[in-house]
This record gives C-alpha cells, structure tokens and sequence, in this order.
C-alpha cells in the first residue's frame, strides 16, 4: 500500500501558495493533516502530480475572537480546538464534538479546514458548522468569499469551493445565555464513523425552544438539516407528544441512502432515536441508565 | 513413567511450574526490539508486489508485463507459466475424511482464476514501491466466468462447476449418527429449532503474512525466514513441491506478530515466493500489505447450521440433530484441509452434555470466494453457538433458568473415561466444578436480581452461559493418518554448557503466547537450575529437533511434556556423574538450584558447573566407561487419547439498547480446565485473549461478499475488529484436572476463549431481549440485526443471496473492481 | 518541484539528513533509512496504531505523516523513548502482567499509554480504554493493558506524593 509517486512542495505563506498552486497544474492537491489524504493514497485511489504542503502557511493558522465571533484558522488541528479555551467557552458544541472524532493520534495532525473540505457525510464538523450558523472563509488567488455553512456542504465529499480555492478559516457565532447545544452520535466503536449523528442547537427560554437547529449526519448525502422536525419543536413546550411529532416529521426531512450498517429504513429509525434523545438532552431531561 | 507432577512434592524446590513467571522475551518486545521478518535486511534482497484477480472466476487470456518492466528498479515478472515447471501443483485432501476432493492448486494459477484476491503475478524489484507501480502497469485480458457466490445453492444441477473435473462443488460431506434419533424426535416432550449463521472472518494478525526466502545457488540451500506456526511443515512441503532434498530446506522463524491459525497454512503466493528465490538465487522479500491480506488470508466460519434438539418431561436432551453447510473457497487448503472446520462441528456439537441420539450432517461445499482453512477454535466456536444456543432454548421452552437445565444434562464429573455420543473419548472433565466456580465468580444470583431491578426501569441487560469443550494435544489421528506431513509428535533437546547453564531447543514455536516462557520453566524444574540459566531455542528446523510447531494448544501439552522429559533425563545423567564424582550413590543425592546436593540434607556438595566444567574438560578425571551425556533429547507423543480435551464455561453480562440495536459489553468471565496450569499468567491472557476475538466475531466480524462474489471488505474501516474501548473486563478462573497421558498434565488452553465467548454474548443479548419475545441467531449480532429482532426494522438476509429474478440486490455501495465497501466509497468518492 | 527531496531532521535526540521520495511515510523512512525497526505499520491507513510515533512532542500516526513534511522536526521513537528510561515503568507493568505478547502492536500501544499519563496523571479504567481505542491489539484482549497502564499510573503519583 505504498503511495504512487507524487512532486512535493512546501508553501511558505498564502501567496506563495497560490502561486505554487497555480504553477502545478490540476493534479495537484493540498496536504494539511493529510490523515484523508495520504490514507486515500495509500490504496492508490488517485494519483496527484504534487502535493502542495501548506501547513506552514501562517495566514491559515490560529484561533481568535472577532467581533462576537470565533474565527479558527483552517490549519487548526481537532486537538487543538478542542482544547482551546475560547472556544470551549464560546463555542462548547465543537469542543463536546471533538472527543467523537477519531482517535488522538488521528486529532493531533487532521486540521478543521480538511475536515470541512473534504465533506464526508458521517464527519462530526460539517454538521456542528451547519447547525452553528458557521461563515466558511474561502481564499482563491484573487479573492475571499463567505460561504454560509448550510451552503457549503453539496453532496458527498462535496463542497461549494471552485478551482483552487481553499478554505482559509471558519467563524463561529459566540454562544449567547440562554443557548443548549448537543451533539449525539451512534457510531459501532468509539471513533467510528457515525452510523447516524445529530447535532441539536437551540435557545431556551423556560421550557420552549427558539430557533431551533436540527442537524444530521450519517444519513443522507450531506449534513441534513431537518426543518420539519424543527419547526414542530420551536416555539412550544417540548413534551413526549412534540418529540413524537417531530421524530415522525424527519421522513420528510430524510432519504437515506443505505450502507454496510443497515438499510434505509434502519437509518431513519436511528435518526428518531437520536432526534429524540437529543431533544431531551436539550432540555435537561435525563435517559434511564444505570452503571 | 505416568506420574502426574504433584506440586506440593518435596521434590519439587526449583518449583516454576504453576507460577505466574514472566516472559524472558518481553523485555526486547516492550523495547520495539524484537525480529520480525520484515525487520530482516539481507544483501541484494529484493522485494515483490502481486497483481491480484479483480475477478471471483475467469479465464486468464493474456498477461502482458512489457510496460510494467520500464518501471526503474523493476528487475522481473513472473506469471502463473513462469513458474510451472518449477513447482508440483499440489491437492489439498486428507485420506480419512472419506470421499473428500479438491483440485490441484499452484502458486501462481497459470489458466484461471478462482477469487477475488487470487495472485496472478509477481512484479520483483528492488523496493515495495517500485514492485506497486509496476503491478499497476500490468496489463491483464480476464475473461469473465460465472462465480459461484451461494453456499445454498452451490449443490443444484444448475449452478456452474468450478473444477469440471470433480464432477460438482462438493468438497467433503459426513454424517455421523448414533442412537435411534428419529424415534427420539417422535416422543419428545418438547422440541426446539433454530437456524443459526455464522458470518465468515478472517484472523487479522497485526504482523500481516511475512517470508524472505534465500537461495544459495552455490550450496543449493534454500533458506526461508517465515512468520510461521510450523516450521517444520513447511520445511517438508517447500521441498517436496520444488524438488528439493528437505536438508536442503531450512525455515527459521523469528518473532511473529500473531497467527492465530492464519499463519500455519500453505499460501500459494508464499510458496510462489520460495520458487522466486530459488530461480533468482538471491533474497526474496514478500510482507502482505493489509489490503491484500483481506483477500489473500484464509477465511474461516461460513456456516449455515440447522439445528433441532429434542427434550423428554425431566427436562433431560434426548437427541441433537444439526444440519451444516459452510462454503470455503476453490480449492481446500494445504495441507490441513478446508473440511476439518465442518468436521469439527459435527464432532463436538453437543460435547458437554450426557444424551444417547446425536446426527450431525457437514456439507462442504466450494465457492469463487478467498479460501478458508483452521483459524484459531476451529468449529468449535459454531458447534459451541448452536448446542448452547438450542440449550437455553430448550431452558425457556421448559421454564427452567438456563443454570438448572444445565446442571441437569452436563455429563458429571468423575464417571470418566467416557466417550460422547459423537464418539469423542473424554479422559477427565469437570463441567459441574467448572459451572459452580463460574456462578460464584460471576455472583449470578446478584446479577439476576440486578436484570429484573433494570428491566423495570427499561434497561435490557442479559447474561449468557456457554458450557464447552476444546479439543488438545491432538494425536495423529488429526492429521498425519490422512496422509499429511503434520507431526504430532514434538521434541526437545536439553543440554548443560561448561558454565552450568542450560540450553533447551524444542520443535514447538513462539508466536507471543509464551512458548519460550514456559519452556523455560518446565526445563528450569526438571533439571534444577534457577530459571534465569535456561535459554531456549525455538523455530529453526536445522537446529532444533523435528516437531509440528504450535496448533491445536499442543504446545504445553506436547511440546512441554517433552521436555520436561528431556530436563529430567540430564538431571539423571548429571547425578550418575556426580555419583562417581562424590563417591555416592546418585539416588543420594540431588540437583537444586544449580548445585548437587545431598538429597536427604539438602546439604551443597558441588555447583553444577564445576561438574560440567569436568565432564568438558578434565574428562581424564572420570571413570573411563562413565556415561557424561549431558545433552538428551526427549520425544513425546500421546498414546491412549486422539486429543487431551478440556473443558469450560463462559459467561457474558451484557446491556441491549433496544433502541438501537447496540450491545455494550459489561463484563465476562471463564472457567477454565486446561489440566496443570504451568503459568497462570500466560494462560489467563490466552483466554482472555481468544475471549475478546470470539466477542469480535459475535458482535462485529464480516467479510462480506457481493452477489458477484467481490470482497466488500477491504480496510480496518469495513472490517471491524474488538477495540479497548468496548470490550469488557474478562475474569478467568481455573480448575485443574490434569492428564495422566503425561508428567507434566498439561492440556491446552490457547483456543478456549474463542470457542465459548460468541455462544455467551448470543445467548446473553436473547437474554436480554426476553420480554420483547425477541430472538437473534445470525452472528455477527450487528445492531441492524438486533432491530430486525425487535421488529423495528425490516430484516435482511443473513448474506447478500444473489437476488431471485425481479428482486433488488441488498444495497451496498456497487463497488469498482476491487475496490469497495463503505471506506473506499468515502475515498473513491473523494477522488 | 521535485519526487525526492533532502530532508533534515532530529530522531531520537540525533540529527538526520536524508534524501527521501516524497511519498515515503514516517514509518519506512524510520525503517527503511534509519533502520529503526520498533515502529511498524500494522494497516498503513491510520487506523491501528501499530505506527504511533511522538512527532514534536504529540503522538502522531507514522503511516499517516510524509518525512519530506518534517524538515526541522523532532521524531521519538519507542527505541529513543525506551534508552532513555522514560517510560520505563510502564514497559515493566506490561511485562509484569503479560500485557504484550506477539510485541507487534506495543511500541505504539506504549507510545500511546504515555501519552495519556502525561496529560491525564489519574486515568480511569474507562479513560485508558478510551485513549488506546485506536491501538489494535489481537493477541491480550486489551484487559491487561489496561491493568498494567492503571498501575504505572498508580506507582507514579505514589511516588509523586499526594
């Protein structure tokens, strides 16, 4: 399993990326952490001309609060943010969500900005980004653009990003008073890729819920954002009979495909179950579990 | 000599035996320096790719290497062809399992491939890399044939004969009946029937499968360095398929990462590898890649079992019949055949328990899928699955907890010898000790009160027993009366250097499991030195004495008992040296420590290694016709029992997420009888060990195949194997009822684990399904299934059948060839 | 832009300098061109560990990283890892309790053990599990691994005093 050959180089800042980037022809591909990347080269399932190693570009680095935002550069690795201070008081849904993903040796090299470029539809961040109302920071040669988090993410391994464009960074809406937030997944092992997932976020004012924002993952092409569900739960107390309502309006909002963990059908009962799970998590109704 | 070894004898004061003593390897191993093959670096080695069948059955039209010979450093190609006249095709069949066929099979195929993963060719050059671009360039024209992907319908007049020349698809078929069984059937109070699958896996070394093999064109040597369980056998097949005398042959095995079974087989690209050698006459290097190695490592377990059990108003088994099919690969493998699995089944399914009317049926049949062969438990983790699952059936169908049911049909202890009604001879078992040391273990009655306490609050937990047996220290009768160059004697030899130390060789090999260890310690007792003298060699047909290696837990058994003998025959010479040196009788005195004592006081009278010093030195000083062999060597092979069976019992406590389908592991527990204990440390990590690759089988492992019959597993994302974080802790307890077959007592306990830990979690999560009626049979027991139990999702088949006429095909993601499953749909789709 | 570069960098406190291709992983630069053979590649795809390396002070997997990626940086291996008596305790605990048997998943096992005692000094036995539940073990069954990391831990904060 050993990588066919491929040029490296190494960019040493944004333009010089860029002008690497454009002298290297279509082969070419971005390494970062490299953890999808060079796995993928391994089983020879493309064959790059050169990989252009940015991960010493210091424009795509760092974690920083901008104007009630939290804006974390693209090369900021999963341990990284989920250690990171700022973000576990600004934004606690990515750092509950990083525990999921992989293993440490794994969230030591894999940065934010591959995991959100290369869209697995079982990935925990695209997912967190939709249902945090992320602003994806997209840099080409010539120009940067915002791409909402809900457009980014266009089927499996697909994003909104054109020809050499890469993400640069991602902004996070700090987390006001009232807001509760949950990430839950069903995954085989600890580390697997999700069987099915679902990131909740909502405020919560007394016992009802406002602007609520359902997300799942796993089940479908991309993160799916279950507006059916949500508009059931938002805006009135959330009881067994709303959580019903809700679990039964996702097969309006779902059409999983099926995969080597179960059927379509077993997908959209998992997402129930997750849907359900999460909504009371939500509003601090505990499950039975014993030790 | 049939005196069992007494551990409380006064004559025991080097006493290792029975105690927990570290490995002496360890310390190279916790140091990242160990030997593995691939660690091995030789002048002008050489390196080899194979390109690989993308298809389960077709015709070879062309090869075409010409592109793949431009690549820099790419020295040769060689294709099924190339090596014909280098090498006899051989057949894979044993003589006393009646009527069994298989065709003849070479290294590399040179008409026709039979499954996906199949080598084809061989791309050698002077590094991995370079051998990978070039298998790329290779240009193969396949013409696709039929594939035969069904175990259930590999039989029907219809389906394609995959080796015209054997007539049908049938490898091997056996019955074996006793009693009156249908009559049994007839008047049975009760009768309970279920349908159980075991989904094919594959062993998943951590070392994938490893050879550099070296041909000395001026000597013509052949030297192979092979993470291998059998060195020995290997020797013996390599010269005998290439021509050569078998002194001409030498295998030496290092450290090995692991084997499990996967590594005591002949693959046919390994031998391809030999034959390279020696064409080239110079060192060939070949270490399995972990893609290759799905398709490439023998495959074990597919089975389909059938199985009913008939149950009189006492509560009391009056009859197993079992119906197996299992579906191996095109060819049985070499040399120990692809039948012995389903043989095995239909020997040991309801072993633990006293009942007169047994048929059990195994139909072997072959397929266009990877090749299947002994894997670690050998049909005893199926035959375990179905007597134990129908035993709780039959507990249910009766109102009986599953413990008084047992309790009522385990075969007594004392009462032996006796022979089962499968006609298995059993020397000493202890199911009722073993059974009563588990509930305490387990504290069952706590963990019962603790089910119905959660079931109130909707927690689902579930507790499930496996009673077992485990077949040991097999005699010939396994193998070697069917013909197979498979020895089931071992030797060792003991010898004393000038310094008093010790060295011990031994036929039996070292995978991780403590070989080394072991010998050490029954060599240390019997010749009475401290334990850190003692050296041992393993793994190396020219240095040490013709044994079988390690398979089938033989290695204590056998090997150990060997020398045991061995030690004790130099302790003998020593004193009738001594004798003569100290004026004494030798009766009088003893070995201990190192040091000749006076038997009586304990008294020093001379260290070990002024003897030695003498016996190699001043000769001059001794008795002329004194015999001074402080070298022996000591054969060992059973004589009254085919095999030294033990016996055990399992329990798993586990929860169900009803909601889900997921099973969360709570905590497990073995008793084990393995006769004497000779390391209780070593033996308690082999169960628990072989406990946690039975829990991967029951709730993760499948390689599973396309109706087209492709691999839909090629990674360690598709293929899922137990991790730290979902296994339970795992509680081993011992009885100990030794052989008298031996000295030393020992059984074996290396495949206990494996074979009762899927009957416990089946039998545990039905347990925990009860109030929903719910009821699992298909292993793995995969969270889909759990639903599909429960109702809440529809089921599908156990294995993607190739879809009648007008049906879709179970949707898994249609693979390019090759390439496939959920991991490379996420990559492929990337790219 | 070019296949093979000159790389520079430090191994076990020693510094290295190599020409590489560039599509050679950590792991077979250690083997290959260093002749380090305590790290190896179990799967080649990141996911069983067998490859865990310490590069700039974090675990990494070897497999996964590219040498010509580490011109200035600091590679531990479990040899440099072991000479120099770091995780000496922990290797003892494994012997101790036949936590290593083949040896082929415990350099990256250890690898990944010390790592967790540095961050998090008093695991619980959940805690090890989780950590090394990318550490594929075949042969233990992954109980006395877990044992043996829970008493290093024990033995270093006793001697650490409370």
């Amino acid at each position: 399993m050993k990588a066919p050959p491929f040029s490296y180089v190494r960019a040493a800042s944004i333009a010089d990326l860029f002008a690497k980037w454009e002298a290297s022809g279509p082969d070419a591909r971005l390494l970062a952490g490299g953890q999808s990347l060079l796995a993928s080269l391994a089983f020879r399932l493309s064959e790059p001309s050169t990989l252009i190693d940015v991960t010493r570009v210091p424009e795509l680095g760092g974690i920083a609060a901008v104007g009630g935002r939290v804006r974390v550069g693209a090369l900021t690795t999963h341990a990284e943010l989920g250690g990171n201070e700022l973000v576990r008081q600004q934004v606690p849904l990515l750092a509950e969500a990083v525990p999921l993903i992989a293993h440490p040796a794994i969230r030591n090299r894999g940065t934010v900005g591959g995991s959100l470029a290369y869209a697995d539809p079982a990935a925990e961040l695209p997912a967190c980004c939709v249902a945090l109302d992320a602003m994806i920071l997209a840099r080409s040669a010539s120009a940067e653009r915002r791409i909402p988090a809900a457009q980014f993410f266009t089927g499996p391994y697909m994003t909104a990003l054109g020809e050499k464009e890469l993400i640069a960074a991602v902004e996070f809406p700090a987390r006001e008073q009232q807001e509760r937030s949950a990430i839950l997944e069903l995954a085989r092992r600890t580390g697997d890729y999700a069987m099915a997932g679902v990131v909740a976020r909502a405020q919560l004012e007394g016992s009802v819920l406002a602007d609520t924002r359902l997300v799942l993952f796993g089940v479908g092409e991309a993160p799916i954002m279950a507006h059916a569900a949500a508009a059931i739960v938002t805006g009135r107390p959330v009881t067994g009979e709303t959580i019903g309502r809700a679990q039964a309006a996702l097969d309006t909002d779902l059409n999983p495909p099926a995969d080597q963990h179960g059927s379509s059908e077993m997908k959209r009962h998992l997402a129930r179950v997750l849907l359900g799970r999460a909504l009371r998590r939500l509003c601090g109704v505990e499950e039975a579990r014993a030790a | 000599m049939n005196k069992v070894i007494d551990p409380g004898s006064v004559d025991r004061p080097n006493s290792y035996i029975g105690k927990s003593v570290p490995r002496p390897n360890a310390k190279n191993l916790v140091e990242g320096r160990g030997q593995y093959v691939d660690d091995l670096v030789l002048s002008r080695m050489v390196h080899v790719a194979f390109l690989r069948s993308p298809h389960a059955h077709a015709t070879i039209l062309a090869i075409d290497a010409g592109s793949a010979l431009e690549v820099p450093g790419v020295l040769r190609v060689f294709t099924g062809r190339d090596l014909t006249q280098h090498c006899e095709p051989w057949v894979a069949t044993l003589a006393h399992l009646k009527g069994m066929k298989s065709a003849p099979q070479r290294p590399l195929p040179p008409e026709r491939v039979t499954w996906v993963g199949e080598a084809i060719a061989a791309v050698v050059a002077e590094s991995r890399a370079a051998a990978e671009d070039a298998a790329a360039r290779v240009r193969v024209d396949y013409e696709p044939l039929p594939a035969v992907v069904d175990m259930e319908s590999a039989l029907l007049s219809s389906t394609p004969v995959i080796h015209a020349e054997l007539g049908d698809n049938l490898c091997f078929q056996r019955v074996n009946e006793a009693g009156q069984v249908d009559e049994a059937f007839a008047r049975a109070h009760k009768i309970v029937q279920a349908t159980f699958y075991s989904g094919r896996h594959t062993g998943l070394t951590v070392e994938p499968r490893s050879i550099v093999a070296d041909y000395n064109r001026a000597s013509g040597r052949l030297t192979v360095y092979h993470a291998t369980q059998a060195p020995h056998m290997m020797q013996a097949v390599l010269a005998k398929q290439m021509g050569l005398p078998e002194g001409d042959v030498r295998v030496i095995c290092g450290d090995v990462g692991g084997s499990y079974g996967i590594k005591v087989h002949v693959y046919p690209d390994e031998v391809a590898i030999a034959v390279i050698a020696k064409i080239m006459g110079r060192p060939v290097k070949f270490i399995a890649d972990r893609f290759e190695s799905f398709s490439s490592d023998i495959h074990a377990r597919d089975h389909r079992i059938r199985a009913r059990m008939a149950v009189d108003a006492a509560g009391r088994i009056s009859a197993i019949d079992v119906d197996d099919l299992t579906g191996i690969g095109p060819y049985s493998v070499y040399p120990r055949t692809s039948a012995v699995e389903g043989n095995q089944v239909v020997n040991l399914v309801g072993g633990p328990y006293d009942f007169a009317n047994i048929r059990a049926k195994t139909t072997v049949v072959f397929q266009n899928k990877t090749p299947t062969c002994q894997y670690r438990a050998v049909g005893h983790p199926i035959a375990t699955a179905v007597t134990e699952g129908l035993v709780d059936l039959a507990a249910e169908a009766l109102g009986l907890d599953p413990v008084e049911f047992r309790r009522r049909n385990l075969m007594k202890d004392g009462g032996y010898p006796r022979t089962s009604p499968a006609g298995m001879k059993f020397e000493g078992l202890s199911h009722e000790a073993s059974l009563t040391k588990l509930l305490g273990l387990m504290d069952y009655p706590a963990l019962r009160d603790e089910q119905e306490r959660l079931r109130g609050q909707g927690i689902h937990r579930g507790i499930g027993l496996a009673s077992f047996i485990e077949l040991t220290n097999p005699s010939p009768f396994m193998y070697g009366v069917g013909g197979a160059r498979i020895s089931a004697q071992d030797g060792c030899s003991v010898r004393i250097d000038p310094d008093g130390s010790v060295v011990a060789a031994t036929g039996v090999t070292e995978q991780g499991q403590g070989t080394e260890a072991i010998m050490r310690q029954i060599v240390a007792e019997a010749v009475g030195v401290p334990i850190a003298q003692v050296r041992v060699i393993t793994g190396d047909t020219l240095t040490t004495p013709y044994g079988g290696g390690t398979w089938a837990c033989r290695g204590a058994g056998i090997g150990g008992e060997a020398a045991l003998q061995a030690g004790l025959a130099v302790k003998e010479a020593v004193l009738k040296v001594a004798g003569a040196m100290l004026q004494a009788g030798p009766e009088a005195l003893a070995l201990v420590d190192g040091q000749i004592v006076e038997r009586k006081s304990r008294q020093s009278r001379m260290p070990l290694s002024e003897l030695a010093r003498i016996v190699y030195f001043r000769g001059d000083t001794l008795p002329p016709d004194l015999p001074r062999e402080l070298l022996q060597t000591r054969h060992f092979i059973t004589k009254q029992y085919p095999f030294a069976f033990t016996n055990g019992v399992q329990a798993s406590w586990l929860e169900v997420d009803v909601e889900t389908g997921i099973v969360r592991l709570l905590k497990h527990w073995c008793v084990e009888d393995c006769g004497r204990v000779i390391n209780p440390l070593l033996v308690g990590e082999q169960v628990r060990g072989g406990i946690v690759q039975g829990l991967g089988a029951a709730l993760y492992e499948h390689c599973i195949y396309s109706p087209e019959g492709q691999l839909l597993v090629g990674s360690m994302a598709d293929y899922l194997v137990p991790m730290a974080a979902e296994m339970p802790d795992i509680e081993v307890g011992h009885v100990e009822t030794p052989t008298k077959e031996s000295l030393l007592g020992a059984k074996g306990a290396g495949e206990a684990g494996t074979a009762g830990a899927p009957a416990a979690v089946m039998n545990a999560i039905n347990d925990a399904l009860k109030p929903f009626g719910a009821k699992a049979f298909a292993q793995p027991f995969t969270p889909e299934r759990i639903l599909a139990a429960l109702g809440k999702v529809p089921t599908r088949s156990p294995e993607p059948a190739p879809s009648p006429p007008g049906m879709a095909s179970p949707a898994w993601a249609a693979p390019p060839a090759s390439k496939s499953g959920g991991f490379f749909a996420r990559m492929f789709r990337r790219v | 832009m070019s296949t093979a570069l000159n790389v520079s960098l430090t191994v076990n406190g020693e510094r290295v300098s190599r020409r590489v291709e560039a599509r050679r992983h950590l792991v077979d630069f250690l083997r290959l061109d260093l002749g380090l053979m305590g790290t190896r590649t179990g799967c080649e795809h990141g996911i069983c560990g067998s490859c865990t390396v310490r590069v700039d002070g974090r675990i990494v997997r070897g497999c996964l990283v590219l040498a010509v990626s580490l011109d200035g940086a600091v590679v531990e291996t479990i040899e440099g890892v072991s000479d120099r008596g770091e995780i000496r305790d922990l290797q003892e605990q494994f012997i101790a309790r036949n936590a290593c048997q083949c040896g082929y998943c415990t350099p990256g096992m250890l690898m990944t053990a010390a790592d967790l005692l540095r961050d998090n000094p008093r695991p619980t036995r959940a805690q090890i599990r989780e950590h090394l539940s990318g550490n594929y073990c075949r042969c233990t069954g992954y109980h006395a691994i877990v044992d043996a990391v829970e008493a290093a831990a024990a033995g270093r904060n006793a001697r650490a005093g409370p």
